[in-house]
């Protein structure tokens, strides 16, 4: 196989899968259900996994002129990206049954957007970053406006396309100041360019804004006042997956560009981070206190994670990537089935929004409450759970690295988090009133494969808190694969020379 | 193959594989109660393993951090090394056992307390359970940790769910609260001591800090130092840090009531502020002192002015943790000594007592004093236990509290540590206001005029349920108020090991560890090339 298809194998796994779709869609008459449709997508979702883990015995490959590079810090970033869009896609089959005529699109959608995810965490040119972007991007714009007529979707929608917009210029606005100081869009040519550039604050700005477009994304504060606006109107899975997935790769991205292309001016952007880190944390905690709605709670609260994570930025290269990989793992993993069982619960028609709707779940449906309260556990970082040891290792990197004030900050601030989490996990555990119980009795059975992607995101969760050896040497392996590749691309002189083969046994 | 290598993972799960059990169990009938006891009455079978088992030569010969015995060491996770990493040695042995014991205790005597959503309530009590024994034999600072933290979700939903009053969830909260963040800065000093030495086992950690080799930032670990004592403090809790001690126990139910406070702090507070920061411990100790001092004075003054039962014996609590407070920092081997064993008579006697009251409660349906008067005639079996419990608190001699708060005082009499006298001369006032406020007690519900209350309702003595679980205790306080030595054995090894001054510690034991303060760097060819 050419290494450039063997390259970007998932990626050609998912578009066709999503053409498949698109293709099958009209085939099927209008009245029927759309499932099968849905079963297509998740047969490619699982290949694209299996190709993903097939990369792997290929150590990092080079593609497409060095535009790509398949390591093994993309493979995890694909792994995290296929799983979440895997048990979304799992939580949505049952969603759009009896609802919508358009459910076909959905599926196809999600495909291409993971396309765009899975792109941008394995682009080494910042070019092919902004095209995976774009793609992923608008695929998540048009599935948050998927429950057609309503105005708080609609809303949702059109703040998001238009902030999101507006972001990935400032994105490319970055990069071509950056083509500017260092004559380059490849991350390994800025990073030799910047050793020897003669206008060093014009990178500085190209960093600064590539940092504003990429916080967007991620929805770190100041720049996430978008955040619980789209969540809120969102359909559930959708929600699930873009507080996840495309968050997971625009770190990828993130981290790629700060440690391997602007390495020498780690100690000006580490600074960005703290305030950064610190800002999210605080702002998302304060903020979701405030909120009654559940999914605008858990949009303020994946802002605060969005800080958690920014605080792996302060600490060494190594420990920063490797404990942002695994955080970022663990997040996936809680979030995702989060939302999936809020997507069981609320349904299509939004029956459960505020926490009180969740009154009484307890008594009605055990299974499921155990399950959400386990995963807001893991969110508040209980110990057992993948939450715990995603702010341990965080926090270790950061206080390795000297900054113990920030890990404080952080620590603190997942002190008032458990407050509200707390406040959910308390209603579901009330007794129901009378009014609650006539709604909690309307709540469909869950499905089998709906309980398959619940099942997949507890034994996640569960997994990353009591057995994380292997999710851990897997985290230090992609940071260590990312870390060595630049230093090798540094050492030579020119980037052709350095053709490397990596596997397991090299540490 | 050797159940000593393994008996303290047993000891550990049991109580988790017994909440599984549970949740798979039908809620029917008595099911949950009996399963619940099953399991409880397995787990303390088992904790007594320990004491039959303990090699006492070995533990009197070795000091310092090598006198852990049935220890269990295996790698967990090798980055950061997190090793499961279990062991007793004297200081934590009888608290296992102690543990073990109250269970079952708590279980009888929710029996009929709890009528509604009992599978919820017993794998909640046993999951503390878990997180109790796991915090009692962890070794390892991370799995410690990891157990601290655990303990308390079940304790925080018991009092959410199973609280007495529309206050329970507010109570719940603050019960959190209180304790969630004080542990997040505990984190903070963990991570930072692991940043420096690059080990979580509590004995090697132990020997660097007796050869001054945890760091050499003096301000830096004195910040660590506070955030240990600070965390552990509020668990405790030590005057003024028990805010949250009255609204939880007026709420808690009975079962959970008996293992809220005192033992898991002060055995915190033992075991890791003075193994790792032995100086600092000394040097703050002028102010624990007067901090128990005062505990025991307030906590005595404002039980003596309460209506209410469970507010009384919450602020008598805070009166008796105090007691441990003062003999531990007193640095006295007989202080130390009478903590340990203070602590373990906190657990018996306050044990008791909330049973005694929730048994109460159960009759009558209130816990306020001016509803009680004469109860004395008509529950003989009940008013004896009571006035036994009782006495055991106020430490009459040949009763087991007498020996802890004896050895306390004395010690606090001999200990060198700066301007204590005062301190000592006031705490020992507590013993006369314990004694006040209890005998008044006693005298308000059990004795006086029948009260349009207790007169109405037709109420009957102990039952056979009751009885075996309240018997059992009375046992022990009669058991370790004339038979010290049996516990005292195990506890002096350790209380005199704490006691002894870091400087002889030092003379007997040299670091096995190189100073080496950074951590290991897997790639320093990448560390150097993104430089």
């Amino acid at each position: 196989m050419s290494p450039n298809i063997l390259a970007i194998l998932p990626e050609l796994i998912l578009t066709l899968t999503g053409i498949l779709v698109m293709m099958a869609e009209p085939c099927l008459a209008p009245a029927t259900s759309r499932k099968p449709l849905g079963w297509i997508a998740i047969a490619g979702t699982v290949a694209a996994l299996a190709s993903s883990w097939y990369q792997i015995q290929f150590g990092t490959i080079h593609a497409f002129s060095g535009t790509i590079q398949v390591d093994a810090f993309s493979v995890l970033f694909h792994f995290i990206i296929g799983a979440v869009v895997l048990v979304t896609l799992l939580g949505s089959l049952d969603y759009f049954q009896g609802h919508a005529t358009h459910a076909g699109e959905y599926y196809a959608l999600l495909c291409f957007g993971s396309v765009g995810m899975m792109l941008m965490t394995c682009s080494v040119e910042l070019l092919m970053v902004f095209i995976g972007l774009e793609i992923s991007s608008i695929s998540t714009y048009i599935m948050c406006g998927f429950r057609k007529g309503q105005a708080t979707g609609s809303e949702s929608s059109i703040k998001y396309f238009l902030l999101g917009s507006f972001a990935t210029a400032f994105f490319l606005y970055g990069v071509a100041l950056a083509f500017g100081a260092t004559g380059s869009t490849n991350i390994y040519a800025i990073a030799h360019g910047l050793q020897t550039t003669a206008t060093p604050y014009l990178a500085f700005t190209a960093l600064a804004l590539i940092l504003i477009g990429l916080g967007f994304k991620v929805s770190a504060a100041p720049f996430h006042v978008w955040t619980p606006d789209v969540y809120q109107g969102a359909p559930a899975p959708v929600v699930g997956l873009m507080s996840t997935a495309p968050k997971a790769a625009a770190f990828a991205v993130l981290l790629r560009i700060t440690f391997t292309g602007f390495p020498i001016y780690q100690h000006r952007w580490s600074v960005l981070m703290w305030v950064l880190a610190a800002l999210s944390m605080t702002i998302g905690n304060l903020g979701a206190l405030q909120q009654r709605d559940v999914k605008r709670m858990l949009a303020y609260s994946s802002i605060a994670h969005a800080g958690y994570l920014l605080v792996a930025f302060t600490a060494f290269p190594f420990d920063g990537i490797a404990a942002a990989c695994f955080y970022t793992a663990t997040y996936a993993a809680m979030n995702v089935g989060a939302f999936a069982v809020i997507t069981q619960i609320s349904g299509y028609e939004e029956r459960a929004r505020t926490i009180d709707d969740y009154t009484g779940l307890g008594q009605k449906r055990p299974f499921l409450a155990a399950l959400l309260g386990f995963f807001l556990l893991s969110l508040i970082g209980i110990p057992f759970t993948g939450g715990f040891f995603g702010k341990f290792y965080v926090f270790t990197a950061a206080i390795h690295g000297g900054n113990i004030w920030l890990a404080v900050i952080g620590l603190l601030n997942s002190g008032i988090a458990c407050f509200y989490y707390l406040r959910l996990l308390a209603a579901v555990y009330t007794k129901p009133g009378t009014e609650a119980s006539a709604r909690l009795n309307q709540l469909r059975p869950i499905s089998v494969s709906a309980a398959v992607g619940l099942a997949l995101a507890a034994v996640a969760t569960l997994a990353l808190g009591i057995l994380p050896n292997g999710a851990v040497s897997f985290a230090e392996f992609a940071s260590h694969s990312t870390l060595i590749e630049q230093g090798r691309q540094q050492c030579a002189a020119s980037p052709d020379n350095c053709h490397l083969q990596l596997n397991f046994d090299d540490r | 193959m050797n159940i000593d290598h393994n008996i303290l993972t047993i000891i550990t799960f049991l109580p988790l594989a017994g909440a599984v059990l549970l949740a798979l169990l039908p809620d029917r009938g008595k099911m949950m109660q009996w399963g619940a006891l099953a399991v409880t009455l397995l787990t303390f079978v088992a904790t007594l393993h320990l004491p039959s088992h303990y090699d006492y030569s070995a533990a009197a010969n070795l000091e310092g951090a090598g006198s852990f015995q049935f220890v269990q060491n295996h790698e967990w996770i090798s980055s950061p090394a997190i090793r499961f990493h279990l062991g007793v040695d004297g200081l934590s042995m009888w608290l296992v056992v102690l543990t073990g014991f109250l269970a079952p205790l708590g279980v009888l005597i929710s029996w009929n307390a709890i009528s509604e959503r009992k599978k919820l309530f017993y794998i909640l009590f046993l999951l503390q359970q878990v997180a109790m024994l796991g915090i009692f034999v962890s070794l390892d600072l991370f799995l410690y940790y990891a157990f601290w933290e655990l303990s308390l979700v079940p304790m925080t939903l018991l009092i959410a769910t199973f609280g007495r009053t529309a206050n329970r969830r507010r109570a719940a909260i603050k019960y959190f609260l209180y304790t969630f963040i004080p542990s997040a800065i505990l984190l903070v000093g963990m991570l930072w001591i692991y940043s420096r030495t690059g080990t979580f086992q509590l004995p090697e950690l132990t020997q660097l800090a007796a050869a001054h080799n945890i760091s050499g930032n003096n301000a830096a670990l004195w910040l660590a130092s506070l955030a240990f004592l600070f965390a552990f403090a509020v668990k405790v809790p030590v005057f003024p840090l028990h805010g949250w001690l009255s609204d939880a126990i007026a709420e808690a139910p009975t079962a959970a009531v008996m293992v809220l406070a005192g033992k898991l702090g002060l055995y915190s507070i033992l075991r890791f502020s003075f193994s790792i920061f032995p100086e600092q411990s000394r040097h703050i100790a002028p102010l624990m002192i007067a901090l128990g001092a005062i505990g025991i004075v307030y906590g005595a003054l404002i039980a003596l002015v309460q209506k209410d039962l469970k507010q009384l014996a919450a602020y008598g609590t805070l009166g008796h943790v105090s007691v441990v407070v003062l003999g531990i920092f007193t640095f006295t081997i007989a202080g130390m000594d009478g903590g340990i064993y203070a602590t373990l008579n906190e657990g018996i006697g306050g044990g008791a007592l909330f049973m005694l009251l929730g048994i109460l409660y159960e009759r009558y349906g209130t816990y306020d004093m001016r509803d009680y008067g004469g109860l004395a005639a008509k529950l003989p079996w009940m008013v004896t236990l009571f006035v036994i419990t009782t006495l055991s608190v106020v430490g009459l001699p040949m009763l087991n509290g007498f020996v802890g708060e004896f050895l306390v005082l004395t010690g606090s009499m001999q200990s060198t540590v700066h301007n204590h006298t005062g301190w000592t001369v006031l705490a020992t006032t507590g013993v006369i206001l314990t004694a006040s406020y209890m005998l008044w007690m006693i005298q308000r519900v059990f004795y006086g005029d029948l009260n349009f209350n207790t007169a109405d309702t037709p109420a009957s003595d102990l039952d056979a349920r009751e009885h075996i679980a309240l018997w059992p205790l009375v046992a022990v306080m009669l058991a370790m108020g004339v038979a010290s030595p049996l516990w005292m054995r195990a506890i002096d090894t350790a209380g005199s090991d704490l006691a002894q001054e870091p400087a002889q510690i030092q003379s007997t034991e040299q670091p096995a560890l190189s100073t080496n303060t950074d951590m290991h760097l897997p790639i320093p060819a990448a560390q150097e090339a993104t430089k």
